[in-house]
């Protein structure tokens, strides 16, 4: 690992100074960063540890029924606040789906949304990456690459975002705070990530010294929470990253959807937020043909960046499984096995 | 640079000059305190087996730098049994099975401590799996390992109701 310089800010201001000058980076758990600090990958010279700046560390409810989590709460803390289990089903479901019980207990919300792809390429410092090194081309295009980009990928890089927790938040309209430079501003998850077009290095739209402090999800937000979930198949049962995922909550009265929220992750550099077919769904009665239509539009621009032609046709029946699931009614506990399609159903430990 | 950081370790206070802020808490455990029961698998937060209790919670000491946990309370595997008497969740491990090479274990046995105390498992074997999935055991110890935290769960359980009662 390189060296680096460590510095630990009083303030949100003094962070973000700190921070704006090149070559620094932002350390909150670190357990992402640390992990590619230690191969090579980032090359920070100056760490800006955030870990302690106070009052991030909170769950507020909003005078609109919206509720603001602070970039520092940890992911398992955050799944486990029974009230916004509750209210957020499928967003803590997402969150128990992710790494380990060890990873969700150290790792914060804000360092949810900046991890990095876990592309092998990008990970293999004697490979070809824009994304690492921009202008050195891209080893994944003709490499292994069954798990790659299916939408908004680009020549340059066809690498996916890897986050649970960013799907079903994108799907339910939250919005990131962040304090920067020139002060606070806001910006929709969903214009967080960028697609990698020419430039794959440039990930999110932050600029040097931005700091995220908040993520807020609107009022409409806990409309859902009836029909919510989260589904996501991993080439293993536990602790593994999604090959694809799907977030579904439907607003259903009197046998009609009113209102649907819906996201696919995995398949993109950025969460998938599907507007067209959340379009078709509302009016529509929860179904198979309705489900599967959302699924068709959601996926009619879907191209294999290589050997994934299977994960458009496997991101189509999760997003009917998710959408199905959902129509069925919140489970009263999240399934012993979080997000999984395979979760066993012997046994009536199933949702004790 | 250096930093001086200070650190309750296994309820003993530490005070640490560090001349290197690249040191993570599992070096520090290991390299400097010479406390070489957390052990260092992938290094990578991949396989837990530097399992530990920062604050009361399980995290993987390997992804954890020093430096930013000054202050913290650190429970070690070595800081879990009353002298020769093992804690509860070291002598399930030993009853069921719960290992055979032993180099995961001491991992494991601090993420199944954490894993009780954070309750959310219950007697659900599933849940117990699920929650454990964090730690990996080459030797494939697996089913030990859930009979051995759904044992020590119930022993702990009981003696917590004889105190209360």
């Amino acid at each position: 690992m390189k060296t680096f310089d460590y510095f630990r800010p009083a303030t949100v201001s003094e962070a973000v100074a700190a921070a704006a000058q090149p070559g620094a980076a932002y350390l909150a758990a670190g357990t992402n960063l640390l992990d590619l600090m230690k191969g090579g990958i980032s090359r920070p010279g100056r760490l800006v540890d955030v870990s302690r700046l106070p009052g991030l560390d909170r769950i507020e409810r909003l005078p609109d029924g919206g509720i603001r989590i602070g970039a520092l709460v940890r992911n398992a803390d955050l799944a486990h606040d029974s009230d916004f289990a509750k209210t957020y089903p499928a967003v803590a479901e997402a969150l128990l789906s992710g790494a380990s019980a060890q990873l969700r207990n150290a790792a914060t919300v804000g360092g949810n949304l900046l991890q990095r792809t876990r592309c092998g390429y990008f990970y293999d410092v004697a490979s070809a990456c824009n994304k690492r090194e921009p202008g050195t081309g891209c080893d994944a295009r003709g490499g292994e690459n069954r798990l790659h980009a299916v939408l908004g990928w680009s020549e340059a890089c066809i690498a996916t975002h890897p986050s649970d927790f960013c799907v079903p938040l994108v799907a339910l309209d939250a919005v990131v705070e962040i304090e920067g430079k020139a002060g606070r501003r806001e910006v929709a998850l969903e214009a967080l990530h960028r697609l990698p077009g020419d430039t794959p290095e440039r990930e999110t739209v932050l600029e040097p010294g931005d700091l995220i402090v908040a993520v807020r999800l609107p009022g409409e937000a806990r409309m859902f929470s009836a029909h919510a979930r989260y589904l996501k198949v991993r080439e293993r049962t536990s602790y593994a990253f999604a090959i694809v995922s799907a977030a579904a909550g439907l607003r259903i009265e009197q046998g009609t959807i009113r209102d649907a929220r819906l996201a696919l992750g995995g398949v993109a550099a950025k969460p998938w937020r599907a507007r067209q077919a959340e379009g078709i769904l509302a009016g529509a009665s929860p179904g198979a043909a309705a489900f599967r239509r959302a699924a068709e539009v959601t996926l009619a621009d879907a191209k294999p960046s290589g050997d994934n032609l299977f994960k458009i046709e496997l991101a189509g029946r999760i997003l009917v499984r998710a959408l199905t699931l959902a129509a069925a009614g919140t489970p009263q506990r999240i399934a012993a096995l979080p997000a999984s399609p395979f979760s066993s159903v012997s046994g009536a430990l199933q949702n004790a | 640079m250096s930093f001086s950081i200070s650190l309750t370790v296994n309820g003993t206070r530490r005070d640490v000059e560090l001349d290197d802020p690249r040191v993570t808490l599992l070096d520090l455990l290991r390299e400097r305190l010479d406390l070489t029961g957390t052990k260092k698998g992938c290094d990578r937060g991949q396989c837990g087996a530097c399992t530990v209790l920062v604050d009361g919670r399980r995290i993987n000491s390997c992804l954890a730098l020093a430096v930013s946990l000054d202050g913290a309370d650190v429970l070690t595997i070595e800081g879990i049994s009353r002298g020769d008497l093992l804690h509860p969740v070291q002598a399930a491990f030993i009853a069921h099975d719960g290992f055979q090479c032993g180099f995961c274990t001491p991992g494991q046995i601090m993420s199944a401590i954490g894993l009780i105390q954070e309750g959310q498992a219950g007697d659900d074997p599933e849940r117990v799996r699920e929650g454990m999935s964090g730690n990996l055991c080459r030797c494939g110890a697996y089913a030990g390992i859930t009979e051995a935290v759904l044992d020590a769960q119930q022993s702990l359980l009981t003696a917590d109701r004889r105190r209360s009662a």
